[in-house]
């Protein structure tokens, strides 16, 4: 392998796409860059209006309050009098909304001026790649307001941590016990579903099972992993209580509000069986002993490694290299930093040089980075990624994006990409030498067809464009 | 130098037309020809919300607060056929019954029988009885049967790209509305030609381009025209988040020359908390796939009655309410077939009931229909797929499941 290659392909796959002077600056060997990259705490963003989860959710669950007080007053009066929805009724109904959504651009574009500037764009990258594994999405309610404070407060921290503690902070986060809905869950045999069955009323509580079965499918042992139905029913059962301070209704409203809380009063009771080991009732612990065991389990290391092999190597990764990844991850009992050296020393990553279609949301970054656009507030530059096809934090499952060409590679998808690259050349085309920025993006893998397009294009703008619509452009 | 700017929609109409003739000049068929379109509902589809067995002794108390009232009832089922009813919200899928253009099948599943959203879409859209066995989908694999399947485009996904179900060696195509800037025409020769070494880049181009003439040649199609202002599509709530989907599709298949089959995907049926019953959560979602519906017929005009509108999930949810007042994942569910074409005004189900002996590992509604019997049963009338590729190729290992007969008008 040449070494210019080893730096285009480390710039531009591992990384976040190159910018000028970029290549020449990581030098003779771009595996040494990307492991230097790994040292020092993982970048944290700075912007000093980002507010926290908990103070988001507590304004929001106080709008919700408002709307419910409200609608309950409505319906009392309309018992009296028949009439429609009046406008203040809608005019509360949209404060929800009105609030998250600020907060939903202010945090997108927060997190794409770090992605376009950053100096550790791998580590960039490695958060991408985590945010969308532990999946929420911002179709949900409240998830518009908690998508960023989620990656900011539960995945960045721990990007360069250990596994187990990544899982246990995504899985305690109030967006994911939102998002998969076991705030509300509630043993059958708990305090307080005894105390309403004494009662006699009609309300039944129970179980929810989403944040089990999604943490053993997509976050941990993966959907071959070996566990049953029981062990999903039983897990969801252990996780009980796990939940967030001042929610609505009498059983979820104490706590800190916003906060994550454990409501022993919803915990189902008892020892429990999941995956063939028993765990005593210890409260919270119960849950958090379980996360640490799948954490470690064989399987986890597998599909960990199966996932990041797909995202850096290729659609369909080589075995050999999943096994290394694998075996790093077991040995080093899931620290992340010694998986990412194993990734960067397997042989398979560096063999075939763009070998990833890339995502919208690689393409547009990649774009950004390589024009040295500046990132503007304001929701324009978002409306690009709904409009190639990848909403930023709304992967509309808890699956997260799919990583293989066919997912993205559509027709109409191609389209957007090179209205895109048009738009973007006609912006910036005519103050540089295309030929040379081509160089500087895509260095050994810049075909001779597209360095010979760009030199003969018909202005600066239309150069510009063709380098951005290249074949060795629309992948890394 | 300056430069010639066009429209680019003029462009694929006039300009690259013209290179792209040999892909679009096939042999117009009969004025009629059969339209079929595949409605796939991901995040599994509750069965027991959707089309409710009121008739059913065990139903009301699995379902409690969310069981519907009988048909006549305030917020009750709309009718079906005295023991099935409809969700309150699903009134063109109604009327269609009522017209003996909907068929409603229920307790079915596809062979996938663990509950994974992303494993049951892809045996759901694969055709096999296993994930990720194959990379291709049975429906594309129905395309390449049919003559001259992979000459030319029969097949159109509305999104930015091609579900698993339609991909394969068929030529299919991808379209969605753009609301960016016009290409540039010159810039669009040049790309075409730096895409000359890349067989993959090369086909998607064509493709877009050749859809994009075909959705411009439908004169003052309402599909490209501009959406509404944010504020206006938001007043218009949940009956339009499928008009502009639903108008592209029936741009292409109204089109004698055009593709005959038709994908898109809707999503948010995943209902794990606070679902609702009549009213609620999964209402609102099942009103705007009914509007969305409705809008379709209107759109396809005389051509609804060559077409068949197929609605299909990757499987149902639990037969009980959980503690969160939703549904967990689950089995058996239901799926429609609506449309001209269809041999409507039934339900086709072999009740197992919802006792809880009867439920399938004592918590969802248990599978006594094949979703294959279905598939097969209309590729195999409404597209003439030969019998023996239906059974070799596009759903391999099925022939427990008999394709069903009559589904679609003599």
């Amino acid at each position: 392998m040449s070494q210019p290659l080893t730096s285009a392909i480390a710039a531009n796959r591992f990384g976040l796409g190159a910018r000028p002077g970029d290549l020449e600056s990581i030098g003779a060997d771009g595996r040494d860059w990307l492991r230097a990259q790994l040292k020092g705490a993982p970048p944290q963003i700075a912007a000093a209006q980002l507010r926290s989860s908990q103070e988001i959710l507590v304004d929001a669950f106080g709008l919700r309050r408002e709307q419910q007080a409200a609608r309950k007053a409505s319906a009392a009066a309309q018992s009296a009098a028949a009439g429609g929805e009046d406008a203040q009724a809608t005019a509360l109904l949209m404060k929800l909304p009105q609030f998250l959504r600020p907060i939903y651009t202010e945090e997108a574009i927060a997190r794409l001026q770090l992605a376009a500037t950053t100096e550790r764009p791998f580590i960039e990258r490695l958060t991408q790649f985590w945010t969308n594994h532990f999946a929420v999405s911002v179709d949900k309610q409240f998830l518009a307001g908690l998508a960023g404070s989620f990656e900011r407060e539960a995945i960045r921290p721990h990007v360069l941590g250990n596994f187990t503690d990544l899982l246990l902070a995504a899985e305690t986060h109030p967006a994911m016990l939102l998002y998969l809905d076991n705030h509300l869950s509630v043993g059958p045999n708990s305090p307080a579903a005894e105390r309403l069955a004494r009662r006699q009323t009609q309300r039944k509580l129970g179980i929810n099972e989403n944040l089990a079965r999604e943490i053993l499918e997509l976050h941990t042992l993966g959907v071959g992993g070996g566990y049953t139905q029981q062990d999903v029913t039983t897990f969801a059962q252990v996780l009980t209580g796990w939940s967030i301070g001042g929610g609505a209704g009498r059983l979820f409203s104490d706590g800190a509000p916003g906060r994550f809380v454990f409501r022993a009063e919803l915990h189902e009771p008892g020892a429990k069986v999941v995956l063939g080991r028993r765990y005593a009732d210890e409260g919270f612990t119960q849950g958090s002993a379980v996360l640490r065991e799948v954490a470690r389990h064989s399987a986890t290391a597998h599909f960990i490694a199966t996932k990041l092999a797909r995202h850096f190597i290729a659609d369909e990764p080589p075995a050999p290299a999943v096994q290394q990844l694998a075996d790093a991850f077991s040995r080093s009992g899931g620290d992340l930093p010694t998986v990412y050296r194993a990734l960067i020393d397997a042989r398979e990553g560096w063999q075939q040089a763009l070998a990833k279609y890339k995502t919208p949301t690689d393409y547009i970054i990649s774009t950004l980075r390589g024009l040295a656009q500046p990132v503007e507030p304001g929701k324009g530059l978002l409306a690009a990624f709904d409009l190639l096809g990848q909403r930023i934090w709304e992967p509309r499952s808890p699956a997260g994006w799919p990583d293989r060409s066919a997912d993205w590679d559509g027709a109409s998808a191609l389209i957007k990409r090179i209205q895109w690259a048009e738009m973007l050349g006609e912006r910036s085309g005519g103050q540089r030498d295309a030929v040379q920025l081509a160089a500087q993006l895509l260095g050994a893998n810049l075909a001779d067809g597209t360095r010979s397009a760009v030199a003969h294009a018909a202005s600066g703008a239309q150069a510009v464009t063709l380098l951005l619509a290249a074949p060795e452009f629309m992948r890394r | 130098m300056p430069m010639q700017r066009r429209e680019f929609l003029t462009l694929t109409a006039l300009g690259a037309g013209a290179l792209l003739t040999s892909r679009l000049a096939f042999a117009r068929t009969a004025a009629s020809k059969p339209r079929f379109v595949l409605v796939i509902m991901r995040g599994a589809l509750d069965g027991l919300a959707a089309v409710p067995p009121y008739g059913d002794p065990d139903y009301a108390g699995l379902r409690r607060e969310f069981a519907l009232r009988v048909p006549g009832d305030s917020g009750g089922a709309l009718p079906l056929n005295g023991f099935f009813g409809l969700h309150p919200s699903l009134s063109f899928l109604q009327q269609c019954y009522a017209a003996r253009e909907l068929t409603v099948f229920h307790a079915l599943a596809s062979p996938y029988r663990e509950r994974s959203h992303f494993d049951g879409q892809d045996v759901l859209e694969n055709g096999t009885a296993h994930a990720h066995s194959v990379q291709t989908g049975w429906l594309n694999r129905a395309l390449a049967q049919l003559p001259g399947g992979t000459g030319r485009e029969s097949g159109v996904a509305l999104g930015q790209n091609v579900p698993l179900v339609m991909r394969g060696a068929a030529a299919v195509t991808s379209w969605s509305p753009s609301k960016l800037s016009a290409l540039d025409e010159d810039t669009l020769a040049r790309i075409t030609d730096l895409y000359a070494g890349d067989a993959l880049l090369a086909g998607r181009l064509a493709d877009a381009l050749a859809a994009n003439a075909m959705a411009a040649d439908d004169a003052g199609d309402a599909s490209m025209a501009p959406l509404p202002p944010a504020a206006a599509a938001a007043r218009a709530g949940a009956a339009a988040r499928y008009t502009e989907v639903v108008r592209a599709a029936a741009g292409f298949l109204r089109q004698a020359d055009g593709p005959n089959v038709a994908v898109f995907d809707t999503t948010g049926w995943d209902t794990h908390a606070n679902e609702g019953g009549a009213q609620g959560q999964l209402a609102g979602r099942l009103a705007a796939l009914d509007s969305g519906l409705a809008t379709l017929k209107q759109e396809l005009g005389s051509t609804w009655s060559d077409t068949a509108v197929l609605l299909i999930t990757e499987f149902g949810r639990t037969a009980a309410i959980n503690g969160t007042r939703g549904t967990d994942h689950g089995t058996a569910t239901a799926a429609f077939l609506a449309g001209g074409a269809v041999a409507g005004g039934r339900v086709i189900a072999d009740w197992p009931g919802l006792s809880a002996r009867a439920l399938y590992q004592g918590r969802d509604l248990a599978p006594t229909l094949d979703l294959r019997a279905v598939l097969k049963g209309i590729l195999a009338q409404h597209l003439a797929v030969p019998p023996r590729a239906l059974e070799q190729a596009v759903f391999p290992d099925s022939s427990a499941a008999a394709p069903l007969r009559d589904l679609l008008r003599a």
